[in-house]
C-alpha cells in the first residue's frame, strides 16, 4: 500500500474547495449569517446573548457542517473517481477520512477562527476565554464533520440527500455538542469537560472512517 | 444457530404457531399487568398518587426501547457479517415498532413528569434525551432504508448506520448523564435485588413480559409479510419474463 492516492484525495479535496470561485468562504457565510438570525429573533438583551452566545455558534457549526458535507462524497461517486479511489491500494477507510480531514481544514476550521469575532458581537468580553473557545470549536467542528461524513458518504448516492444527512448526522452530534457546551459553561463538571470533548473526537476519528469506507463500498456497487 | 435460524422456510414454520401464541400470552400478561396497575396496587402519593399508574406501560416501553435497538444492531450486524437474509428482514422489521414503543415510553413519561415534576419535559435528564436521540435513531434508520432504490444497498446501508449509532449509545448515554437526572435511581435491577416493594414489582415484571411478547409478535409478523411480499415479487417476475 503506498501513501500516494490518499495524498491525492487529500489535495483533490482542498482544492474542489477552492474550485469555483467563493467556494471557501461560503461556509464561512453561512456560519455568521446563521449565528447573526439568532439575536434578530431571540431579542438583543446583552445579557442573554452574552449567555447563550457560545451556544448559538455550536449550533451554527453544527447546521455548517452539515449544509457542506453533502457534496463531498456526492460528486465523486457522479463522476466516477469514486470508482478511480477504491481501485487504488489505498483502504477505503484512509481515503475518506483524508477527504473528509481536507473538508473540515477547509471547511471547518475557518469558522473556529471566526468563532472570536463573533462572541464579541455576542457581547463577550475579550481575554483568553475566547481562544480556548476557538480551540474547542476546532476540535468538536472535527467530531462532526467526522460524523457527518458518516452521513454523506451513506447518503452518497441519494438525490437531494441533504435532509436525510441531517436526521442521520444530529444524534451522533450530541456527545460533542454536550461536552463543547460543558466546557465552555461554568458547571460542576467544566474542568474534565475539555478532556470529554477530545476524547469524543478521538472517537470519532477511529470509528467514523471505516463506517465512511463501508457507505462508499456501497455506493461504488 | 444463526444458521439454523436463517432459513426463511424454518422461520416461516416456526413462527407461523410461535406469533399466535405470543399474541395470546402478551394479551393476557398485559390484561393482568393493566388490572393489577388501574385497580388493584395502593397508590403511591411520592410518585404523584394515581398518576403512578402509568408506570406499568412507561417502564414496558423504555425497556423495549433500549431492547429493540440493540436487537435491531445486532441483527444489522449477522446481517453485515453472515449475509444471512433473515437477519435484515429482522431488522427492518424492528425499527418501525421500536420507533412505535420509543415514542410510547416518551409521551407517557412526558404525562407522568407534568403533575409529579412540574414539567412535561426537561431538556438536562439524561434518559429522557437518551431516549429521545435513540427516537432518532430509529427514524434517520428508516429515512436512509427508504431513500436507497434497491433492497440490498438498502440492507447494507441500514447496517452500517445501525452499528454506528449503537456504538453511540453509550458515548449519548454517558455524555448526558453527566448532567443530573429527575429520574430515580435504579430500582428493578440492582446488586442487592429489588428495591421496589413486591406489590408493584410483580405486575411491573409481567407487564413488561407481555409487552415484550407483543413486540416479537409483531416483529414476526412484519417479518412474515416481508418475506411473502419478496416471494411474491419473484413469482411475478418469473411470470413477466415468461419462465
Amino acid at each position: 500500500m503506498s501513501p500516494a492516492p490518499i495524498l491525492s484525495a487529500f489535495r483533490q479535496a482542498l482544492g474542489e474547495a477552492w474550485a469555483g470561485g467563493a467556494g471557501a468562504l461560503l461556509p464561512v457565510g453561512f456560519f455568521a449569517g446563521a449565528a447573526v438570525l439568532v439575536p434578530l429573533g431571540v431579542g438583543t438583551d446583552p445579557e442573554t446573548l452574552r449567555t447563550i452566545g457560545p451556544g448559538i455558534l455550536w449550533v451554527s457549526l453544527a447546521l455548517s457542517s452539515l449544509v457542506t458535507l453533502e457534496r463531498i462524497f456526492q460528486a465523486d461517486a457522479e463522476d466516477g473517481s469514486l470508482d478511480l479511489w477504491l481501485q487504488t491500494s489505498a483502504p477505503a477507510a484512509s481515503i475518506a477520512a483524508a477527504k473528509t480531514f481536507a473538508h473540515w481544514l477547509t471547511a471547518g476550521l475557518p469558522l473556529a477562527l471566526l468563532s472570536p469575532f463573533l462572541l464579541l458581537m455576542f457581547q463577550a468580553q475579550i481575554g483568553g476565554a475566547l481562544l480556548e473557545n476557538m480551540l474547542f470549536y476546532a476540535i468538536g467542528g472535527l467530531a462532526f464533520y467526522f460524523w457527518g461524513g458518516v452521513g454523506a458518504a451513506l447518503a452518497a448516492t441519494v438525490r437531494r440527500g441533504g435532509l436525510l444527512i441531517s436526521l442521520i448526522a444530529l444524534p451522533l452530534y450530541v456527545p460533542t455538542a454536550i461536552f463543547g457546551a460543558l466546557a465552555m459553561g461554568n458547571g460542576p463538571s467544566s474542568a474534565a469537560a475539555p478532556l470529554f470533548l477530545a476524547a469524543s473526537t478521538l472517537f470519532a476519528l477511529a470509528v467514523a472512517p471505516f463506517a465512511m469506507g463501508a457507505a462508499l463500498r456501497l455506493a461504488a456497487d | 444457530m444463526f444458521s439454523w435460524f436463517a432459513n426463511p422456510h424454518r422461520f416461516l414454520m416456526l413462527s407461523s404457531w410461535l406469533a399466535p401464541l405470543f399474541y395470546a400470552t402478551a394479551a393476557l400478561l398485559i390484561a393482568w399487568g393493566l388490572w393489577q396497575g388501574l385497580w388493584v396496587v395502593p397508590k403511591d402519593d411520592y410518585q404523584g398518587g394515581d398518576i403512578m399508574r402509568v408506570m406499568f406501560i412507561h417502564v414496558p416501553a423504555a425497556w423495549l426501547a433500549m431492547a429493540s435497538y440493540l436487537g435491531m444492531a445486532v441483527m444489522s450486524f449477522v446481517w453485515f457479517i453472515w449475509r444471512h437474509e433473515v437477519a435484515d428482514i429482522a431488522a427492518k422489521a424492528i425499527a418501525p415498532l421500536g420507533a412505535t414503543w420509543t415514542a410510547l415510553c416518551l409521551v407517557t413519561g412526558a404525562i407522568w413528569g407534568k403533575p409529579t415534576w412540574g414539567t412535561w419535559w426537561q431538556w438536562d435528564d439524561a434518559r429522557m434525551m437518551s431516549v429521545l436521540f435513540m427516537f432518532f435513531l430509529f427514524l434517520g434508520y428508516m429515512a436512509l432504508r427508504a431513500a436507497m432504490d434497491t433492497r440490498q444497498k438498502a440492507a447494507r446501508a441500514g447496517a452500517i448506520l445501525a452499528m454506528v449509532g449503537a456504538l453511540n449509545v453509550p458515548l449519548i448515554k454517558f455524555s448526558v448523564d453527566l448532567f443530573t437526572s429527575l429520574h430515580q435511581d435504579a430500582s428493578v435491577i440492582t446488586p442487592e435485588g429489588p428495591k421496589m416493594a413486591a406489590v408493584y414489582l410483580w405486575p411491573l415484571l409481567i407487564s413488561s413480559l407481555g409487552h415484550s411478547l407483543l413486540f416479537a409478535a409483531l416483529v414476526m409478523t412484519l417479518m412474515r409479510a416481508e418475506i411473502w411480499t419478496r416471494r411474491a415479487a419473484q413469482i411475478r417476475a418469473r411470470l413477466m419474463t415468461g419462465d
